[in-house]
């Protein structure tokens, strides 16, 4: 079928990697041409499938990580050590590879130009990827929309995008608070424990100032961030959430 | 355990492929406690198939089997769906 | 458009002697946890197993119940529909049999049912003649509860979404009635070695 109209059925199509770099030691960006991409929303996902030469496949579902007016459409993935796909994705793929992915998809949690207040992103380790994405768009757009980036990592090496991070911080309105929970450099002097009541009581903005919040990580924060926001006074259809399952990929 | 459970924007690309048209914003009305809610924000179950459960009573609200070329949709434990132009 | 490959992708999987393999099946050394819903939890001094339905009276057994009644430990393998299988995998459980024993019914088929509303039917033929039990432990630790834990229906010989998780009973009925899946989309036997996923395979 020639084409695919604005809201029509989805069919797989091939993504060609341009570039696979590092972010940190357990995760990497892939950079894909992808032949007629429709264009995405910030915030939105694919699902990416690989077939073997036997005929086995595999599907998961990765967070868009570009802006939508990137020239190649990114992926950041992190290296599961029992998984099956982002062992591959992280190890094996080089430029000239190819794989197939569907999408984008999920119109529910994505960016708002339009928010009115506040947005608050929590992120969970790999789940900044998502919020990220909307971080480079509303830099894209040059939005003045007032946000906070709270981003719960184990160590200071496991963030991900720190220096873009450190830049866009440089912008209005943008800021990111860490939590490292597992290490934390010397001298340190921000959170050092996973994300709680108090701690979102201190961060996250007051309930009548919050336009919208977006959490993503592996299910149990998210359970437990949504349900702390909920307990501040926060109203649940406020709350966005992307979870990721125990593990992720 | 709670683990095991997505929500239903990780079922976009099937739904999408089967639906055609955007649903994780679309809005249902769950058939057993009357609450309504996004698509998006439902539990999502991955078993022989995949199921969506709501958020307030976990009654189901939809299967979904796909086999490749066929996929079957139960969509007995949803009131209504209300889909955004 | 047929898939393209993905250049050495190759998944993580066991090769098996083919004779073990049905097919469309791959052969893994995991055990995925796959779940229609939350994990159920009810405390063992409420469990019960009951046999209802086409019966001269309702049968029932406590935990202590079942526990007490003979035993089997079994090495079989298993096969789920989503293509993985597991081979050699050992359980124990009381076989079927010793449940149904001096039970008279006309009844021709069964659904199995479960906590957590899951339901499952199949010939009373494929429970019997010792190919199913209601399995307690597994790899001889207790069944934990993400695989159906305290107890599950074990039938090796059919797509393991008919080993029903947290099973509490059988009933048995004149029709084959389609349970969770079957009614939509599954097939209503699930013979692996026919390859019968989906209705009409």
């Amino acid at each position: 079928m020639a084409g695919t109209a604005v809201l029509g059925r989805l069919n797989w199509r091939v993504a060609d990697v341009v570039e696979v770099r590092p972010e940190t030691s357990r995760t990497k960006t892939i950079a894909f041409d992808v032949p007629d991409w429709p264009g995405h929303q910030a915030g939105q996902h694919v699902d990416v499938r690989l077939t073997a030469e036997d005929g086995y496949q595999a599907e998961r579902s990765y967070s868009i990580a570009s802006a939508s007016d990137a020239s190649t459409l990114e992926l950041t993935v992190e290296r599961l050590d029992d998984g099956e796909v982002s062992p591959y994705l992280t190890e094996e793929l080089r430029p000239g590879d190819a794989i197939e992915l569907r999408g984008p998809v999920g119109g529910y949690f994505v960016w708002d130009s339009s928010a009115a207040g506040n947005v608050f992103l929590v992120a969970g380790g790999s789940g900044v990827v998502p919020l990220m994405a909307m971080a480079r768009q509303r830099n894209a757009e040059g939005s003045g929309i007032p946000t906070r980036l709270l981003y719960s990592a184990r160590a200071l090496e496991d963030v991900i995008y720190r220096d873009e991070l450190a830049q866009l911080t440089q912008e209005d309105g943008f800021d990111v608070v860490y939590t490292l929970t597992r290490a934390q450099p010397s001298g340190w002097q921000g959170y050092d424990r996973r994300v709680d009541r108090d701690l979102l009581a201190e961060v996250a903005p007051a309930p009548p100032e919050l336009a919208v919040s977006f959490v993503c990580g592996p299910t149990p924060f998210v359970e437990a961030v949504a349900g702390a926001l909920v307990e501040l006074g926060h109203e649940p259809m406020r709350i966005k959430t992307e979870r990721f399952g125990p593990t992720g990929g | 355990m709670g683990a095991l459970m997505l929500d239903g924007n990780a079922a976009a690309g099937v739904l999408q492929e089967i639906f055609a048209v955007e649903m994780t914003t679309a809005v249902g009305t769950c058939d057993s406690c009357g609450a309504a809610g996004e698509v998006g924000r439902v539990q999502l179950y991955r078993g022989a198939g995949l199921i969506l459960r709501c958020p307030s009573c976990e009654a189901v609200l939809m299967k979904i089997v796909t086999s490749g070329t066929r996929a079957w949709v139960d969509l007995r434990g949803l009131r209504t769906l209300q889909l955004n132009a | 458009m047929p898939p393209i490959i993905s250049r050495g992708f190759t998944g993580r999987r066991r090769d098996a002697p083919p004779d073990r393999v049905p097919p469309g099946q791959y052969v893994t050394d995991d055990f995925p946890v796959l779940s229609a819903g939350p994990t159920p939890h009810t405390p063992l001094d409420q469990w019960d197993f009951t046999i209802t339905g086409e019966v001269d009276a309702l049968h029932r057994w406590s935990w202590e119940e079942l526990r007490a009644l003979p035993s089997e430990s079994v090495t079989v393998d298993i096969h789920c529909v989503t293509k993985w299988s597991k081979l050699d995998t050992a359980w124990e459980g009381v076989s079927v049999d010793t449940l149904l024993e001096g039970i008279e019914t006309s009844a021709e088929y069964a659904v199995a049912f479960c906590d957590g509303g899951y339901t499952t039917n199949l010939p009373l033929e494929d429970l019997t003649g010792g190919k199913a039990w209601i399995a307690f432990a597994f790899d001889d630790e207790p069944l934990e509860p993400e695989h159906g834990g305290p107890a599950r229906l074990l039938v090796p010989h059919l797509y393991f979404w008919k080993s029903a998780k947290w099973v509490r009973g059988l009933r048995l009925a004149a029709n084959n009635e389609p349970g969770f899946w079957e009614s939509n989309g599954y097939h209503l036997y699930g013979d692996p070695w026919q390859e019968q996923r989906y209705w009409g395979d």
